[in-house]
């Protein structure tokens, strides 16, 4: 049997409207200390959730943006996250931009920075697991995915959803750390907006970057999306990241770094 | 045992699929997400009896799992811990366009479940799966798989 020798337990939950699962390897993994750990990073992402959802009214990034709490007074993870979203528009050539997106509930223009948020919220929730010793994990949220193998454990294999169907898997990436984001048109439509017309980006089907970091991974394959294949070029540019897209017609193109399948 | 009850899971949860695609795109999108049926199937798969042991490999019969489509079946035969064939011995014929699906969709789903496998992944990477299409992805499978 092609099984692995670790020891491997996963926990699932719904947190922002999206399955998110942490598989863990190691030799403990019932008591305390993993179980709190993993309590933890999904306590985190629920908070997150409560402060920047723009599903929520109650939450300050709405009211934020009503004019009824000013950036001073609100959390500090909405500076922090506003900030972050300049400069990924700057790092981005603008093709990532969180103004003038459409309200997912109303569809009026409102400042939504999602695509950037959970990225970033994963990663920071992740520092719960990145001080259990000796220990792999990897974090996947709604197709998203962190990963950390210590020495003495495989690296975690990460396959990359055909946008043609969930069940096909196009290209694995073998990865002992960093992220694997993939953003695009499949499960929910087209729901990426070119900022530059203001209407959903059509041209790429999806795009998946990989990298050190699940927020600039998530970020970048994003603006990818937006900018369509003519990003390629500027996608070579990144250090440290690799993207591979699918055109509308069903091409796939990648990066010269792309790790061979 | 656990990774044969997750290929039979995953294969069942693929199968379930194809027929949510007819129903979703010849009926209303409301009827899409239809396939809650697999997680349960996960422990029916799991009780699958392993039949038919030879030098060519083991064949592991899953339960047969009642999907809103109709009955499905899986068979998978496993030889130095991969799967070398899949079959899907029980599937909804009730009218002409289950047996459209059939034809071409059965054996796209075999070749598909052969090359998965063969993968040997850990976690999915897709355009951000909703919980709804949770359900019915390859990621809820590796999943279920670990659960404790």
């Amino acid at each position: 049997m092609t099984i692995t020798a670790v020891p491997q337990r996963a926990w699932v939950e719904q947190i922002m409207g999206l399955p998110v699962s942490i598989h863990l390897r190691g030799d403990r993994l019932t008591g305390d200390d993993a179980e709190q750990r993993i309590a933890a990073v999904f306590a985190e992402l629920r908070h997150v959730d409560a402060v920047l959802s723009p599903y929520r009214d109650s939450s300050d990034l709405s009211a934020w943006e009503r004019g009824a709490l000013r950036l001073g007074d609100a959390d500090p993870m909405l500076a922090r996250v506003v900030a972050l979203c300049d400069e990924a528009r700057q790092r981005t050539e603008g093709w990532f931009d969180p103004r003038g997106l459409p309200d997912p509930r109303t569809g009026e223009p409102r400042y939504d920075p999602s695509g950037l948020v959970k990225g970033w919220a994963v990663e920071r929730a992740a520092r719960h697991l990145a001080t259990l010793d000796g220990y792999g994990w990897c974090l996947n949220a709604g197709g998203d995915v962190l990963v950390h193998a210590p020495a003495d454990q495989p690296a975690w294999r990460v396959g990359i959803e055909h946008p043609d169907g969930p069940a096909r898997i196009m290209r694995v990436v073998e990865l002992r750390a960093g992220a694997v984001a993939t953003s695009g048109s499949a499960h929910r439509g087209a729901h990426i907006i070119d900022p530059r017309t203001r209407r959903p980006a059509v041209a790429t089907r999806a795009v998946t970057v990989t990298g050190p970091t699940l927020l600039w991974a998530d970020v970048f394959a994003t603006a990818a999306v937006a900018r369509g294949p003519a990003s390629l070029p500027w996608a070579e540019e990144l250090d440290g990241y690799e993207a591979l897209l699918v055109t509308r017609s069903g091409l796939l193109r990648c990066t010269a770094g792309w790790p061979a399948p | 045992m656990r990774r044969i009850s997750l290929w039979l899971f995953s294969t069942v949860a693929a199968v379930v699929l194809l027929f949510s695609y007819r129903t979703s795109t010849n009926n209303s999108p409301g009827q899409a997400g239809a396939a809650q049926t697999t997680v349960t199937e996960q422990s029916t798969a799991g009780t699958g009896s392993g039949t038919g042991t030879s030098a060519a490999g083991k064949t592991y019969n899953g339960s047969v799992a009642s999907t809103r489509w109709g009955d499905v079946q899986v068979s998978i035969t496993v030889t130095d811990g991969k799967i070398t064939d899949v079959e899907v011995p029980v599937y909804p014929t009730e009218n002409h366009k289950d047996q459209e699906i059939n034809a071409y969709a059965l054996p796209v789903l075999r070749q598909e479940t052969l090359a998965a496998q063969s993968a040997n992944i850990d976690a999915v990477s897709g355009a951000t799966v909703t919980s709804d299409g949770y359900r019915e992805s390859l990621q809820s499978a590796l999943d279920a798989a670990h659960l404790a």
